[in-house]
């Protein structure tokens, strides 16, 4: 008997948006169900009508009914009864999702009492029952704090008490992990799971993640373009799709566990709902498009087994059983020249030796007195060598951003050295700098905010040029709009007039105006949808190799680093745990941070993620104004908890510094009892390769 | 190429081109249209004391006989140049001390926010008072732009800056930054840019401020000077009998109030023509 029953469901905003044009689910008792899609596909929509949240000037229509009964029709404060008790919904954020003025304690009683006749009192021990069950340390203590006094995995786990509060027979999750670091989102994930089983709840499960929605889901819902165009079991999803969107999709993701190679991008971006194409929208991106997908959209038929596919040509696809590196045409990325000299022998474009940067943390508003220091970046040393990618990886707070923003200054930093291209940072005068600037250049995370939004795209990537006197401008930017593959007839249009991928490679021709030697890239693709994300990363390999680049890579995205990066770097509160070449620390990892950071990354298959073991971590990032002594990590590390008393006493006491480690020659961990592990293992399809 | 975009955009706009010929007519009318009219503005008739528009004072004649016609276009001549510098140079002023205040920081910003605050909490009549006897022989309309000016720039400063400081944390400004431009150059190109809409409503009311403020400024006896006149204080005078004799006050305000409209209108298109997320 299924909980929620969506049938043709269809919503459409003044306008004439469709945003969803007819979503079919039902969720079973226990059942995970999880709806994936990129930006604009119209997953969250889908789950706001069900919730019946949407905008007054939204026209929804089809059905959806909870235990059989109508939802869509219900008036108001009818289904106010049901909201929050029978379905209940964790959001994205949950900073925006809690009212900041009452206590945590005091919300999640609230959300009790509204439904159920119990005292004051009660509420509030049931409240603090449920802090309990979502793992919050010191409940009773906890439920006292604001919102803003949680961290934001803490607040993301509130969330979920607040959920299940009322017994809710479902739960809809609308992107829960996207805003968190990949170890807190391993154990949100751990709290919702055992959120499930406590309360039996069905759940929708919304993300852009394949990888989550691999370890949580029993079946699964593709949208593209406000449709699914893909529905099956988790397992016949991944391993077999049959959809060319789908298989697009599951090729394009960069893998932690992944081979070498370019990756497979799908060409284009996803339609704009006020001007869908005829016939089936993904046609225009689909490299098997026949004329007969023009003609009409073709509709999700039932393919047997609780398989449903949205393409004229699934058939075919199931009988030649194809995959996504089949159907997608790979590109061909030419091998770099310079990478043949050993690392050793190739020049050193960016040394860092014991960098510092500490902010003074002020209080008082006209008499200013210093409090405290915050140690962003507390000595860190590495160098990258030409032609060489070297990732700078970590959780946010760990000063990843800090340390490229000191680099990109090339000012002396307050301790340590920044030597770029053999010149001491410390040592430029005024002209010195600007020259050196031509050799360094950055591309920055947010495609929108990297772009001056008033500026026409030709003068965006002249700028650097005329900056440095360059007086062929004009050519050189059509030049460089072919390199990035915009056409040159762009350059007369703004910004905003380009999709996101669009812009990021906007960004790149920019930064490889002045020919730099050295680019440092701060989360590239991070903002970017799956799809899109490919391209772009194909494009920063192509061209590294093509113009002889080194990288400087931040990121947080441990599967893009594996498949851009030579060489990574593991940041933990200010310092390096762990550097070395990409295989050593992925294969092999040494430091506990690394081992945890590496279980932590859901991966885009189903059976692998069952058989997984996680290294969860405890607690949340320790503040950057108040390390711990000694081992900054040995507050949350699994390792430290089962050394013995005499052996804890040096990680209490002693720092550890990176050091290499016996067997490998580019491996090094700050641990003083570091051991190699294996904690990604190779998926089968891999190995047969 | 910026420049060619935008200079595309402006002639494709509607409001800017109907705007802009607004404005050259009446230019036109204000320096050529005196050569067409029967009477001098100098020139007064002692048979027609206040008589209504007709075919021989075309626009009526003023208390003393002087003709409207010629009067008021003599009066918009002086109106259309003070009320165009002030707006401009106010407006510039704005936005140059609001964004090197805001992008600087620092002393820079405390220096120049202090000489805002003072400007504003000082009496700008107390300092024209104290000043205008020195400055009221040979070319004193300059120096009354820029007093006019001068005391009129300080809130929208203000504004920009508080703009500026959330505009330098972009990362578009960063990237220029780590490209070696100069600070000031950035300013105009990235900064003051990206205020352009708030820079072009702001002196499109500046324009119509300057001449009505011009015809208070000129009571104090600073300014324009009877036996000249300004379409200020033709409004002034009019006003005060708008009810008996409305050609008085009808003329030189509609000319005001069409005047004001056609930079308006050229301002919104400018606005549109700048701003990359308009369509108009």
């Amino acid at each position: 008997m299924s909980i929620l029953e969506v049938k043709d469901l269809t919503v459409t905003f003044p306008g004439g948006i469709e945003a969803v044009r007819g979503v079919s689910y039902e969720v079973e008792r226990g059942e995970v169900l999880g709806i994936v899609g990129e930006s604009g596909s119209g997953k969250s929509v889908t789950s706001l009508a069900v919730m019946g949240l949407l905008p007054r000037n939204a026209t929804v229509s089809g059905s959806v009914r909870l235990h059989g009964q109508e939802l869509l029709s219900m008036k108001e404060d009818e289904l106010v009864k049901v909201r929050g008790r029978a379905i209940s919904m964790i959001f994205q954020d949950p900073l925006s999702a809690f009212t900041p003025v009452f206590t945590i304690g005091d919300q999640i009683a609230e959300a009790v009492r509204i439904h159920q006749k119990v005292s004051k009192d009660q509420a509030a021990r049931r409240a603090v029952e449920l802090l309990d069950l979502v793992g919050i340390p010191n409940p009773a203590l906890r439920a006292k704090a604001f919102p803003h006094e949680f961290s934001g995995g803490m607040r993301q786990r509130a969330m979920i008490a607040m959920a299940v509060a009322n017994d809710p027979d479902l739960l809809i999750c609308d992107e829960p992990t996207t805003a968190l670091d990949v170890t807190i989102q391993a154990q949100v994930l751990e709290v919702l799971k055992t959120a499930q089983r406590e309360t039996g709840a069905g759940i929708v499960m919304i993300t852009h993640d394949l990888g989550v929605i691999a370890g949580m889901a029993d079946r699964v819902l593709v949208m593209y373009a406000g449709r699914p165009v893909e529905q099956g079991l988790v397992d016949d999803i991944y391993y077999r799709p049959r959809m060319p969107y789908t298989m697009g999709l599951l090729a394009s993701i960069p893998r932690v566990d992944g081979e070498e190679g370019p990756l497979v991008p799908i060409d284009g971006n996803p339609p704009s709902p006020a001007a869908l194409p005829p016939g089936c929208p993904f046609a225009p991106r689909c490299p098997m498009k026949v004329d007969m997908c023009d003609d009409e959209e073709p509709p999700l038929t039932s393919f047997g087994g609780g398989r449903h596919v949205a393409c004229i040509r699934a058939h075919e696809i199931e009988h030649k059983g194809m995959t996504g590196a089949d159907v997608f045409p790979v590109p061909v990325i030419p091998p770099s020249d310079v990478v043949r000299v050993p690392r050793a022998e190739r020049a050193t474009v960016l040394e860092l030796d014991g960098m510092q940067k500490h902010y003074p943390l002020m209080k008082g508003a006209v008499f200013k007195r210093r409090v405290g220091t915050v140690f962003a970046v507390d000595g860190i040393s590495f160098d990258v060598a030409e032609g060489e990618t070297l990732a700078l990886v970590g959780e946010s707070g760990c000063g990843k951003t800090t340390t490229l923003q000191q680099i990109m200054r090339l000012e002396a930093p307050q301790a340590g050295r920044v030597v770029v291209l053999g010149k001491d940072s410390a040592g430029l005068d005024k002209s010195a700098r600007k020259s050196l600037r031509a050799d360094l250049q950055i591309v920055f995370q947010d495609p929108m905010a990297a772009l001056d939004p008033r500026m026409p795209v030709g003068d965006i990537i002249a700028e650097p040029l005329r900056a440095h006197g360059r007086t062929d401008a004009r050519a050189k930017v059509t030049e460089l709009l072919r390199l990035v593959g915009l056409a040159p007839e762009h350059a007369e249009r703004y910004p905003q007039q380009f999709s996101g991928g669009q812009r990021q490679r906007i960004g790149i021709a920019r930064a490889l105006a002045l020919e730099p030697k050295l680019l440092v890239l701060d989360e590239p693709v991070s903002a970017l949808d799956v799809s899109i994300q490919a391209g772009v990363i194909n494009l920063l390999e192509e061209l590294k190799n093509r113009l002889g680049l080194s990288y400087l890579f931040v990121a947080h995205d441990l599967a893009v680093v594996r498949h851009l990066a030579d060489r990574v770097a593991v940041m933990y509160l200010g310092r390096i745990a762990e550097i070395g070449t990409v295989e050593n620390v992925y294969d092999s990892p040494a430091h506990p941070y690394t081992q945890a950071l590496l279980s932590a990354i859901p991966l885009p298959d189903p059976e692998m993620e069952r058989t997984r073991k996680r290294i969860l971590l405890e607690g949340d990032l320790p503040s950057p104004a108040d390390p711990p002594s000694g081992c900054r990590f040995r507050t949350r590390c699994p390792k430290f908890a089962r050394l013995s008393e005499a052996e804890r006493q040096r990680c209490v006491n002693e720092e550890p510094s990176v050091a290499r480690l016996a067997n490998v020659a580019d491996h090094g961990a700050a641990c003083h009892y570091a051991e190699e592990i294996e904690v990604i293992t190779a998926s089968d399809n891999q190995e047969e390769q | 190429m910026r420049t060619k975009v935008v200079f595309r955009r402006l002639l494709r706009n509607k409001q800017a081109r109907y705007g802009s010929i607004a404005l050259v007519l009446l230019v036109g009318l204000a320096y050529i249209g005196p050569y067409f009219g029967p009477y001098d503005w100098t020139e007064k008739d002692f048979l027609a004391f206040l008589s209504g528009p007709g075919p021989d004072h075309w626009w009526g004649t003023t208390s003393i006989g002087a003709d409207m016609y010629a009067v008021t276009l003599r009066g918009m001549q002086k109106s259309i140049i003070i009320g165009l510098l002030v707006a401009l140079i106010s407006t510039g002023l704005a936005a140059i001390v609001g964004a090197f205040a805001g992008y600087f920081g620092g002393w820079i910003d405390k220096v120049l926010m202090w000489g805002v605050d003072l400007l504003l909490v000082l009496p700008s009549f107390l300092i024209i008072a104290i000043v205008s006897p020195r400055l009221r022989e040979g070319a004193s309309w300059l120096w009354f732009v820029a007093l006019l000016a001068a005391f009129s720039w300080m809130v929208t400063s203000r504004v920009v800056r508080s703009m500026t400081l959330s505009l330098r944390e972009r990362e578009y400004v960063l990237a220029a930054v780590y490209m070696g431009i100069p600070r000031w150059k950035i300013i105009f190109r990235h900064i003051v840019p990206n205020l352009s809409s708030l820079l072009i409503i702001d002196a499109t009311l500046n324009v119509s401020g300057a001449i009505i403020g011009e015809a208070a400024l000129s009571f104090f006896g600073f300014g324009v000077q009877p036996p000249d006149v300004s379409l200020g204080t033709l409004i002034a005078e009019g006003s005060r009998n708008a009810t008996g004799y409305p050609w008085l006050f009808a003329f030189p305000a509609g000319l005001l109030v069409a005047l004001v409209l056609s930079v308006n209108l050229i301002g919104d298109g400018l606005r549109d023509a700048l701003d990359p997320g308009s369509n108009s």
